[in-house]
């Protein structure tokens, strides 16, 4: 028998879980609850209680098992559910809350620490059902502890929904001041994927099948230790290890994939290269931009390093998984980031600099605490601002922000867990109310017109 | 089965006597080893077979956790699979 791996292989890969935070995000299983539609809601939430419960009986267990025999931690286990707006559209009911407490219930029962899906797609329009899951989401976010819900209210191919960034914003409004936590389960998205594993903004879109297994890795610290290692060295040697380190760190995430996917007997999906940073101390997305020779996150030449980190991640993470997909590419939530916070503390990073980092990375303005007393109108001229990236850069942006009540710049909001905290950041004064309440669609750009 | 069986500790006599016999009562069968010291930490790697061990993945890596424990010895096992994944195309 051959002994083919050598032992400082076996010692770094070792020291990566241990002491770089090496894991695997999320193993998330996407269900389709399409067949779970009924007039009676109460018929269609038992159905879909059922449905959840069926299909995922065994994740966490697997999910655990996995973990164990390989050594690899997997932080998250979750599932994510088709769009309620979809499931409930044939309800006659004008409230969806008790879909929301449903999937509260099942996410409970198998043991998932978040479900979500509770979601409409509203990129070109509202159907009668968008709106009515829209205007639950106020109490469908702070009455259930493991529900996320996302609204998309844009694309490339369709403009944006002026309307639904209106609403957004109003329902943003409304749920933090019930609960600011709802907001952090809520995620509003331009060009949203149907396959993303990672939460607040998973659902599970309507061309993929009954059930599939997605996983989403991370490892910001792996990169980060990598990169130590080459100080001063020009962009090249830069980008070629956090390429290197990418590929292993992915290669990891297929092979868990794999293995969920066999164990369970669910199709396998795809495989999202993110890296996803945590509070800890060294597991930072900020800490990365640093090493490249950024005095502090946020200061010019952010954009760049972010730019080349992005794109690094992905050129190497591709060849090592057999299907890439969700979001894939670097995270840069505030509140979940140690060297972001303190970013954003010591006046270094602004909302402004994030806004322009989203053009170049994954996702978009996420997880930042803004003042209690900040107008809806304010909110939807973010997600407008955002969208408009998004629609023309023909990629996936969001915006996850958290009015926090009674507070004010300076002041910090806790989540808690891998949620963390954020410093209340101060956003521009001047109003854009008149801009916001014109409604109507922003056409898709030209380059959506390819036929 | 084949796994990696990773031993860390601060170098003191008698560590691979302890956890090969810990193994041999497993009847667990050692196919290949490597050791090391690195400042002063002695750091062991064993490639085994699980064929014969009659204890269930998870137990084992819970008692070779807790008897490493006993005396200052971090043990881990984790499947080949993983190693092999991650450096090797």
């Amino acid at each position: 028998m051959s002994y083919l791996i050598n032992s400082s292989e076996i010692l770094q890969t070792i020291e990566m879980i241990d002491q770089q935070h090496l894991d695997v995000r999320t193993v998330t299983m996407g269900i389709s609850l399409l067949d779970c539609a009924d007039r009676d809601i109460r018929t269609c939430c038992s159905r879909v209680y059922d449905k959840i419960c069926r299909r995922a009986e065994k994740l966490v267990e697997t999910g655990c098992a996995i973990e164990r025999e390989f050594g690899i931690p997997i932080v998250n286990k979750r599932v994510s559910v088709s769009p309620i707006s979809l499931v409930a559209a044939s309800c006659e009911a004008d409230d969806y809350v008790p879909l929301a407490l449903t999937l509260d219930r099942a996410a409970k029962t198998v043991g998932v620490n978040f479900i979500g899906g509770f979601s409409a797609l509203a990129h070109k329009g509202f159907t009668a059902s968008d709106l009515r899951l829209i205007r639950s989401i106020p109490r469908a976010l702070t009455e259930t502890e493991l529900v996320c819900g996302s609204v998309n209210v844009a694309s490339t191919k369709a403009g944006i929904n002026m309307d639904a960034v209106a609403l957004m914003g109003r329902v943003i409004r409304e749920t933090a001041d019930i609960d600011p936590m709802g907001c952090a389960k809520l995620v509003v998205f331009a060009n949203a994927v149907e396959d993303n594993p990672f939460m607040a903004g998973a659902f599970h879109g309507v061309g993929e099948p009954e059930c599939v297994i997605n996983v989403g890795v991370s490892g910001p610290g792996v990169v980060a230790n990598a990169l130590k290692a080459c100080k001063g060295q020009p962009f090249d040697v830069v980008a070629e290890t956090i390429k290197r380190t990418a590929f292993k760190i992915t290669r990891m995430g297929q092979l868990v994939a794999q293995e969920a996917s066999r164990r369970l007997d669910v199709p396998f999906g795809v495989v999202d290269l993110s890296l996803a940073p945590t509070p800890a101390v060294g597991d930072s997305v900020a800490e990365i931009l640093e090493i490249m020779g950024l005095e502090q996150c946020g200061t010019h030449g952010t954009t760049a390093a972010l730019a080349l980190l992005n794109d690094a991640v992905k050129k190497g993470g591709v060849m090592a998984s057999s299907h890439v997909g969700g979001l894939s590419g670097a995270f840069i939530p505030v509140s979940e980031d140690a060297g972001m916070i303190a970013a954003v503390e010591s006046g270094a990073l602004s909302i402004d600099k994030l806004e322009a980092m989203t053009c170049v990375c994954s996702v978009g303005l996420d997880m930042i605490a803004v003042p209690g007393d900040t107008p809806a109108e304010t909110i939807s001229a973010i997600i407008a601002d955002e969208a408009a990236i998004g629609m023309i850069n023909n990629k996936t942006t969001a915006v996850r922000l958290i009015p926090a009540s009674g507070k004010g710049v300076g002041d910090r909001v806790d989540f808690g867990g891998l949620l963390g905290s954020a410093p209340v950041m101060p956003l521009h004064p001047g109003s854009a109310a008149e801009f916001v309440a014109r409604g109507g669609r922003i056409p898709a750009p030209l380059h959506s017109l390819k036929n | 089965m084949k796994a990696i069986v990773s031993v860390f500790a601060k170098d003191a006599k008698g560590i691979t006597a302890y956890v090969t016999a810990l193994l041999a009562e497993r009847e667990i069968n050692i196919l290949d080893i490597s050791q090391t010291l690195m400042q002063g930490y002695f750091a062991m790697i064993m490639l085994v077979d699980l064929a014969d061990c009659p204890i269930p993945f998870d137990q084992l890596s819970q008692q070779l956790k807790e008897k490493g424990a006993e005396r200052a010895l971090d043990i881990h096992i984790q499947r080949q699979d993983i190693f092999e994944a991650m450096h090797r195309i």
